[in-house]
């Protein structure tokens, strides 16, 4: 279905016919670089870094989590959102036990660690890696003694440590902050020590608790460029935290949304953003998905109008299409985009289009979302309005 | 002020500054572990144990509820098993680090209670063992408080071993009482507290100066 939007022109054509189909996999492809050591002996077949089955957690009376199953494939990068005390710190703490569930299953790398006890989760602990809000680099510590620490606690001599910081450090650009305390530094420059840190002793798995949420947005531009980067360069599987969906957007290949404690959606990031099933996903995703603008929608009149206001979601293949063209062709009046536009996410067009129809004609109208349903684009009549907005 | 007096003078301030080293370093030795078992026992510590924390604590405050000048007396029995005899300036250590032991153990819970609870999430998230943390996270980053606190038991200890001039310790305080007040020498009343002055400001400065090149906190 070819390009539509191209020839419509107005605002939409901002979002160029992308030349990739297809969901994005080639993260997924095992980029075994200086970081990731052989992951440990996995069971045959399995390539799951993380695995949860039916997790629960109770504090007094409120279920933080609520039966929660979901599986982290090796090299992606799982974004889990939710509103705050959703249960996503909860969950983030159950998979390197930081946290005991009440009863469920945390499998890492395969393994059960529902049954190890303090110590033997230690060295388990050593292959998740975990980047903070707060950063929670030791203040008593250079920026080269932060990083170092995971290795320090494994028992690595210093040469090899002092190495290995250095290495990191020049990977996410503050070579020169080598002797520098982390008091020094800005939020940004934090954070990178502490991602770092976290990949200090080759972790399998690296998990983000809200990562980028004490950072201005340009700062947290450059960090999920970092943790993208790094999730490709080497391969590393990510696990993040975030109640901001454009964290989710930015980088995640998958997104699951937390709610309550249960998991309410789950799918790959651009279907999920093309087509939300939960009023919470709709929720969270109304400050970066195109909503009809409050103007326009306090004249929406349920009745007789000049036009009718529909919305059109395409995405996908539909949204390679010269839809609105086709449309026009097929169809005979006028379309008016009143509002909307094409996104890409994951290199896949998501688009949400206002599109005002002459509205005298019931027929007229059935035919206009017949055309459209059939090309796959889900139509929405949103209501009458009197004359042209 | 006579040579005699002022050799006494002398003879005193090294008993003061003995008296107080000794025991602080003591109380160091021993108040810094009990202030750990404090924070780590307690609700949401590392090692958490509340009935630990509970015997701890109360034994802690029977300590610091009896006065001093008591606790002097008190403790001759036990003095006499460690120094072998219940007087002089050796004697005099004993109960000052009994008596510092527990008060600075309160110093040091407090700064290190004060440590970001995240600090510790992050190293157990390394895979980090409960030593790790103190060693690593606790101490190091609650290294400015303690600093500072051992700087006012020193404060506190130069008060204290006045009073032991009771068991015939010596000392400055032992000095200006028995020359400056009791037989009228106000050039001795004068010297003691003039040097007292000085060694408290001397203590202070150099504490304060130590927690300044330790604090690398925001």
């Amino acid at each position: 279905m070819g390009a539509w939007l191209s020839e419509v022109g107005g605002p939409l054509s901002s979002g160029p016919p992308s030349h990739l189909s297809g969901t994005e996999t080639e993260m997924n492809q095992h980029v075994t670089a200086e970081i990731g050591d052989p992951v440990a002996v996995e069971p045959a077949g399995s390539q799951d870094v993380v695995r949860l089955v039916d997790l629960k957690r109770r504090f007094g009376a409120t279920a933080a989590l609520d039966g929660v199953s979901l599986t982290v494939k090796k090299g992606e990068i799982l974004g889990i959102i939710g509103r705050s005390g959703a249960g996503k710190s909860t969950l983030i703490r159950c998979l390197n036990g930081l946290e005991r569930p009440d009863s469920g299953a945390v499998f890492i790398e395969g393994r059960e660690i529902g049954r190890l006890g303090e110590r033997e989760l230690q060295p388990l602990r050593r292959r998740i890696g975990m980047v903070f809000q707060h950063f929670n680099l030791l203040s008593a510590k250079t920026v080269e003694e932060n990083v170092a620490l995971p290795l320090k606690i494994e028992g690595r001599p210093r040469a090899e440590r002092t190495a290995r910081a250095a290495e990191l450090l020049q990977l996410v650009g503050l070579s020169e902050k080598a002797k520098a305390y982390p008091a020094s530094l800005s939020g940004g420059q934090k954070q990178r020590v502490g991602i770092a840190r976290a990949l200090a002793a080759r972790p399998a798995l690296l998990l983000s608790d809200e990562a980028t949420s004490a950072l201005d947005p340009e700062t947290t531009r450059s960090i999920l460029a970092l943790l993208k980067d790094i999730n490709s360069r080497l391969g590393l599987t990510i696990l993040l935290i975030t109640h901001e969906m454009e964290v989710i957007r930015s980088i995640a290949d998958r997104v699951a949304v937390i709610d309550a404690g249960r998991i309410v959606e789950e799918g790959a990031v651009w279907q999920v953003f093309a087509d939300p099933k939960s009023e919470i996903t709709r929720s969270l995703l109304g400050g970066i998905r195109p909503q009809l603008p409050p103007e326009i929608a306090s004249r929406l009149a349920k009745g007789e109008g000049a036009e009718i206001i529909l919305r059109i979601d395409v995405a996908g293949e539909a949204a390679r299409r010269p839809l609105l063209s086709e449309l026009s062709a097929d169809v005979p009046g006028t379309f008016r985009l009143v509002h909307g536009g094409i996104d890409h996410v994951q290199q896949q067009p998501v688009g949400t289009l206002f599109v005002a129809v002459p509205g005298a004609d019931a027929a007229h109208l059935a035919r206009v979302t017949t055309f459209l349903k059939d090309r796959h684009a889900r139509v929405e009549v949103l209501g009458h309005v009197a004359g042209p907005v | 002020m006579s040579p005699v007096l002022f050799e006494l003078l002398i003879r005193s301030i090294w008993e003061t500054v003995l008296m107080t080293g000794a025991s602080g370093i003591i109380s160091l030795v021993f108040g810094l572990p009990l202030g750990l078992a404090l924070v780590a026992t307690d609700r949401g510590g590392i090692a958490e144990s509340l009935w630990v924390n509970r015997i701890l604590g109360a034994i802690i405050n029977g300590f610091r509820s009896v006065p001093f000048i008591i606790l002097l007396v008190a403790l001759i029995p036990v003095t006499r098993l460690i120094v072998g005899t219940s007087i002089g300036t050796w004697a005099a250590i004993v109960p000052l680090s009994i008596a510092a032991t527990p008060y600075y153990a309160r110093i040091a819970e407090v700064s290190l209670r004060e440590v970001d609870h995240g600090l510790i999430e992050a190293a157990r998230a390394m895979g980090g063992n409960r030593w790790t943390i103190i060693r690593e996270v606790l101490v190091p980053e609650a290294l400015p408080g303690i600093v500072a606190g051992f700087t006012v038991t020193l404060v506190t200890l130069v008060g204290a071993s006045a009073m032991a001039g009771a068991i015939g310790a010596g000392g400055l305080g032992d000095l200006a009482i028995r020359y400056g007040y009791q037989r009228f020498e106000t050039s001795v009343m004068v010297a003691v507290v003039v040097v007292l002055i000085v060694l408290v400001c001397g203590i202070q400065w150099i504490g304060d100066r130590l927690v300044a090149r330790l604090d690398h906190r925001d």
